[in-house]
């Protein structure tokens, strides 16, 4: 059977979602960013919540993520998205609203916001992406960047001595009572892509059945900001930074339980 | 025994050639072409298509979802 025999409509297995916008995403070749766009997209689409659907767009490189995505959009300040979130969600309870956050967003100058959203229990999901630098300004050292890692404002690595330590927010908000379902993800391997997704949508349902906040982090690659081919890049994060930031469910219980100790 | 065989169709021009495709299909199938689209990327094509089986999992890892799989038996 030739090529040109397989490419027919009724043979399509895999194709870009309805949801997702035309326009050429303006993000590095290889960034994480596009994925956790796509698994959006595609988990609203096939929950059937579009008209529904609110995001909070951060500020850093997915800052115009409201270009790339077919739902209502709301733009943030700086670190202020759970705040803009919890505002939205409580005029509209209705609605299914989420976050959209970078870890410099998040976990800097955001983190006062997040903890008491999460502390609250807004009905919300948070999608954290984690890839431990300030990818937009240039590469500097962000709350998550690892140690001994080396940033524009590290030449030598993290010295946590100087520059304090590694941000494990997830685990954070996973001592919350407010928050429902925490979990860390990542994106390199198509496996992996496909176990994020099923977070997404697991993330999704509990904010649709009002359990609580959801907080989905998804630990992601800078290759332009960590100077490595997308390639190198995941392998960098494979080996470097997964034995910091171990993938999984942190938490998975009903907003008000008691954190489990296990 | 039916025989699955796969293609996949490359938005030459909003691929970026970051290569995670390339890396990611079992089959070796892929690969990056020596040209560059309007934008200068050497975008990826398929070298072997006819290992191809339609797995998805080059479309699923794409940053810019740029790949659309199709799937089809084939009888022997």
């Amino acid at each position: 059977m030739e090529t040109k025999d397989i490419i027919k409509p009724e043979n399509l297995v895999y194709g870009k979602s309805e949801l997702l916008i035309d326009t050429i995403m303006h993000y590095c070749p290889g960034c994480t960013h596009g994925v956790v766009h796509k698994l959006i997209a595609e988990a609203i689409g096939e929950m059937g919540i579009q008209e529904k659907t609110i995001g909070i767009a951060p500020v850093g490189c997915s800052v115009f993520a409201y270009n790339y995505i077919d739902i209502d959009w709301q733009e943030a300040a700086h670190g202020r998205a759970p705040a803009v979130a919890t505002g939205v969600v409580r005029l509209n309870p209705d609605k299914f609203v989420f976050t959209y956050q970078g870890d410099g967003d998040l976990a800097s100058i955001g983190a006062a916001e997040i903890i008491h959203a999460c502390n609250r229990g807004e009905n919300m999901l948070v999608i954290f992406i984690n890839n431990g630098i300030y990818g937009m300004t240039g590469g500097q050292m962000a709350p998550t960047t690892i140690e001994n890692m080396v940033t524009s404002t590290t030449p030598c690595g993290r010295d946590s001595e100087l520059n304090g330590y590694p941000l494990k927010m997830t685990d954070l908000v996973a001592q919350l009572p407010g928050t429902s379902y925490v979990t860390r993800q990542s994106a390199q391997t198509a496996a992996a892509v496909r176990k994020c997704k099923r977070a997404l949508k697991k993330g999704i349902q509990n904010v649709l059945d009002k359990k609580g906040t959801s907080f989905v982090e998804v630990i992601s690659t800078c290759n332009s900001g960590w100077k490595m081919t997308p390639v190198q890049a995941n392998k960098w994060m494979e080996e470097n930074m997964f034995p910091y930031y171990p993938l999984g469910d942190l938490k998975d219980s009903e907003k008000g339980e008691p954190v489990s100790k296990n | 025994m039916a025989k699955v065989k796969g293609a996949v169709v490359v938005d030459v021009e909003v691929c970026k050639g970051c290569d995670l495709c390339v890396q990611t299909c079992p089959e070796d199938v892929l690969a990056l072409h020596r040209e560059v689209n309007s934008r200068g990327y050497h975008y990826s094509f398929m070298k072997n298509p006819e290992s191809c089986t339609g797995c998805t999992n080059c479309a699923v890892v794409c940053p810019d979802t740029c790949i659309t799989v199709y799937r089809a038996k084939v009888r022997a």
